[in-house]
């Protein structure tokens, strides 16, 4: 009821987000699935880190191809979450940030890893 | 009024559950590959690169005869091969891929074409009297591996790579007696400096 009611009242973006709260399964069928480093963007950041010591932003901006602005968004959701740490410095007089893959973001990425393995091998076991 | 008929939909949520998480994995794989690429040349192992042509070119200008020359440079390929495969394995092995995965069989099949392409058109300018030419071809093919080899790697290699192919166009229309200086300049000299910044912004 109380959760209708906040669907009622709220902006459409906090609208989709309660909604996927409320139906964790909107989006993919596969339960329990990490929906945080499941998008594809969020994904390739956490692997690509998951392959180097650190990676700078325009490291990452050029490994995925993407936008200041959509690589900042993701970025921050990751932080957020605890699955990169950022540290931001100065090199020769200019701003860097460095993104670093935490203990948290690798074992997210290695169930995320199982858990995409063992679909697959639930399909062949049929 | 035909009877309506309820027929049962075969599903297809599974096999696309399947596809995806195949799709998912290869798209980490691929990405992991990438971003090792990325980062896989080794600084250090440029400015050892770097030193070793130095002294190389320091020794092959008191040679009298070209085919001394050529052994000075021989040899002092096979000891840039080997750094080279050393320091980008320990980086590869602290990256926790291995070298000969993805990353390292392309920067392989990038710079070997060029550098068996320049092996033997020494062989040919030396059997047509040209010995002169072989400085500038040497720093432009291999400029040509870089390029190619560094396109899935940081900016800054295949920038090496134009580096190295702009001396050797230099190097091809300079006087010969340059030839020592322009190989010192360019396999010693550019792999020290790109080495360097290398190591500085791209950790080892």
């Amino acid at each position: 009821m109380a959760r209708q009611s906040a669907l009622k009242h709220s902006t459409p973006k906090k609208r989709r987000a309660l909604q996927e709260v409320s139906n964790p399964q909107a989006e993919h069928p596969a339960p329990g699935l990490d929906r945080l480093i499941h998008e594809r963007l969020r994904l390739g950041i956490v692997s690509a880190l998951a392959a180097n010591e650190s990676l700078t932003f325009n490291d990452l901006k050029s490994l995925m191809n993407t936008t200041d602005g959509n690589l900042s968004v993701h970025a921050r959701k990751l932080e957020d979450a605890g699955y990169i740490a950022v540290t931001k410095s100065f090199e020769d007089r200019l701003p860097k940030t460095e993104y670093k893959l935490t203990t948290a973001g690798q074992s997210a990425l290695e169930s995320y890893l199982s858990h995409m393995e063992t679909i697959i091998q639930q399909m062949r076991n049929r | 009024m035909s009877p309506i008929h309820i027929v049962s939909v075969p599903t297809e949520e599974p096999p696309a559950l399947h596809d995806r998480a195949m799709d998912n994995l290869k798209y980490i794989r691929e990405t992991m590959e990438r971003a090792t690429a990325f980062t896989n040349i080794s600084g250090g192992g440029q400015v050892a690169i770097g030193v070793t042509a130095l002294a190389a070119s320091a020794i092959a200008a008191r040679q009298n005869v070209f085919k001394n020359w050529l052994a000075v440079w021989c040899a002092e390929a096979l000891v840039a091969l080997l750094i080279a495969g050393w320091s980008m394995d320990r980086k590869a092995r602290a990256a926790k891929m291995p070298l000969l995965s993805g990353p390292g069989r392309k920067v392989a099949f990038s710079l070997s074409p060029p550098i068996l392409a320049g092996a033997l058109l020494t062989v040919a300018l030396y059997r047509a009297g040209l010995v002169n030419a072989i400085p500038g071809l040497w720093l432009l093919l291999y400029g040509t591996g870089v390029i190619t080899g560094g396109m899935f790697s940081i900016s800054i290699v295949p920038l090496m790579g134009i580096c190295f192919m702009a001396l050797g166009a230099v190097a091809l229309m300079a006087p010969p007696e340059f030839a020592n200086w322009f190989m010192a300049a360019g396999f010693g000299g550019l792999h020290i400096i790109f080495g360097f910044v290398i190591a500085r912004r791209y950790g080892g």
